[in-house]
């Protein structure tokens, strides 16, 4: 009994102390983003984020696109087959514009960039860690927040609001194409009918939501960069970490959004 | 007044302690050499000196400054007169060597580009790499990346220069020629250096003074010929290579020499 008790203690301490890390580094993180802001910035940072907006937005755009457009296939099908038994394949549209725009947009991307760039972030840092990249940094009088990690969050804050967007035209793509061949309705009446049914608030909370994701991710996956001690084989451990436990976090506040948006009235 | 003072330096990691109180003082343009076996705690008390770990208890003063306590930017304005060349480089694989080394003048001068690729050729052309500045870190041998660290940690002429281990790794002559490296800037640039090292043919050839370190505490400090003169056990052992005629090693013998007899009689 003691023992279950001693760790239970020792896991609560343990994700207290890992909760104190994300919120102190997150802090540190908004202090340091003006660095790599444009014009008013360092340049080199500035660079920086751009090279990482290619990595974490351009580079996964196929992909973001491609798995949103299965997604939009799948809902509109598993939709029309419950739908249709009620006369009411209309509604269809409802269910994939909707679903998209509040939820499986920003979802479907976070999940994929989360497995993309959340790992390779964790990889970056884990392995500058161990060949004492991140100790030169320091002693350079460099902040390794600033340097490594503010770059990245720009980037994502600009890239997966970005992803979502086009993972919701995607996935709406998809459901009209169902509605092509599946009720015969002509892509420009479905993008009509779409129109009407998504309101700007549908909008507005998923883009929240991506952003609430893209600090998850990259605040997570720098994390376990940072923790890494030891060797190559704690690299392999963080990334990982990072990827299982981002996904898990932006899960839980993928819920706590939505509840806060039902309960506010605002979906 | 010495450029570095170390004051009843104590520094434990769980529990264990790494560094019993030590005293040192590092004079202006000396070269000190710390000196000691594997886990004797010498790269734990450089990384105290260039403000990576916080100690137990003490202080750590450079340049008057005591890193311990000092804020954050007193700390980085110290570190602004410290260049470290680590034990494993520590180059950015993402940077041309050329990039490596302009790193810290492009973040902490407002150096023009041309003025900054001129001061970057000299750095290269004094650690004998002018002509390897557009290739990568991987790019490079061994000895070839450890002198672009040596140029890296002199690009802002720091006033202190620090080695760990810099001939860890290297074949005999390429250690040598690191050593001449060393010498040689010493002698143009006027630092106060400060080596890391268990090679003796090193440490005797670059140090002004030796601090030898057993088990968290200095046996010794002094000059060269005081520590080869030196009549203590340890250090004798050390200078002798004598092998440590411990417990563990006397059991290993007993093992090996009783197997060895046993396959005499079988045969």
């Amino acid at each position: 009994m003691a023992t279950l008790i001693e760790s239970a203690g020792r896991r609560t301490l343990r994700d207290l102390d890992y909760a104190g890390g994300l919120s102190i580094q997150w802090w540190a993180s908004i202090k340091a983003l003006g660095a790599s802001l444009p014009f008013i910035g360092n340049r080199y940072r500035w660079k920086s984020s751009v090279q990482q907006m290619l990595q974490i937005g351009v580079n996964a755009a196929p992909m973001v696109g491609l798995m949103a457009m299965c997604t939009g296939f799948i809902l509109a099908m598993q939709g029309a087959s419950e739908l249709r038994r009620f006369g009411a394949l209309h509604y269809v549209i409802d269910l994939v514009s909707i679903g998209f725009t509040r939820e499986l947009g920003p979802l479907l991307t976070a999940i994929a960039v989360s497995g993309r760039s959340g790992s390779a972030f964790s990889a970056e840092i884990g392995t500058m860690m161990v060949t004492e990249e991140i100790d030169a940094i320091r002693v350079m009088a460099f902040e390794p927040v600033e340097f490594v990690l503010a770059p990245k969050y720009l980037a994502a804050l600009v890239t997966v609001p970005c992803l979502s967007i086009l993972a919701n035209l995607c996935g709406i793509l998809a459901g009209g194409i169902f509605m092509f061949f599946a009720a015969h309705l002509a892509l420009g009446l479905y993008a009509r009918d779409v129109m009407n049914t998504i309101q700007i608030r549908d909008v507005i909370s998923g883009l929240v939501k991506s952003v609430a994701f893209a600090t998850i991710i990259v605040h997570v996956g720098c994390l376990e960069g940072f923790r890494v001690h030891g060797g190559p084989d704690a690299v392999g451990r963080s990334t990982t970490a990072a990827v299982v436990r981002s996904t898990f976090l932006v899960i839980v506040a993928d819920v706590v959004f939505t509840t806060i948006f039902y309960f506010t009235g605002l979906h | 007044m010495p450029i570095i003072s170390i004051r009843d330096l104590v520094v434990e990691y769980g529990g264990r302690r790494i560094l019993n109180g030590l005293n040192l003082d590092i004079e202006h343009g000396e070269t000190m050499v710390l000196l000691g076996a594997s886990g004797s705690g010498k790269s734990t008390l450089l990384r105290q000196i260039i403000g990576l770990e916080r100690p137990l208890a003490g202080s750590v003063s450079v340049k008057g400054t005591d890193i311990v306590r000092c804020s954050p930017a007193e700390l980085k304005r110290v570190r602004r007169s410290i260049g470290v060349a680590f034990q494993s480089a520590a180059l950015f694989n993402s940077l041309t060597v050329e990039d490596n080394v302009a790193l810290p003048l492009r973040e902490h001068t407002s150096l023009a580009p041309s003025i900054i690729e001129m001061v970057v050729w000299i750095k290269l052309a004094a650690v004998g790499l002018a002509d390897f500045g557009k290739l990568y870190p991987p790019e490079l041998s061994g000895g070839m990346r450890k002198r672009a660290a040596v140029a890296r940690a002199t690009a802002l002429d720091p006033e202190i220069l620090v080695f760990d281990e810099p001939s860890a790794g290297l074949d005999p002559i390429v250690a040598a020629e690191l050593d001449e490296v060393i010498l040689v800037l010493k002698r143009a640039f006027q630092m106060t250096v400060i080596v890391v090292t268990h090679e003796l043919p090193s440490a005797f050839r670059i140090a002004d003074r030796i601090a030898m370190l057993y088990q968290g505490s200095f046996l010794a400090v002094g000059t060269k010929d005081e520590i080869r003169s030196s009549q203590h056990p340890r250090i004798r052992q050390f200078l002798d290579r004598a092998p440590d005629k411990s417990e563990h090693v006397r059991f290993i013998q007993a093992h090996m020499e009783k197997y060895l007899r046993s396959e005499e009689v079988s045969r």
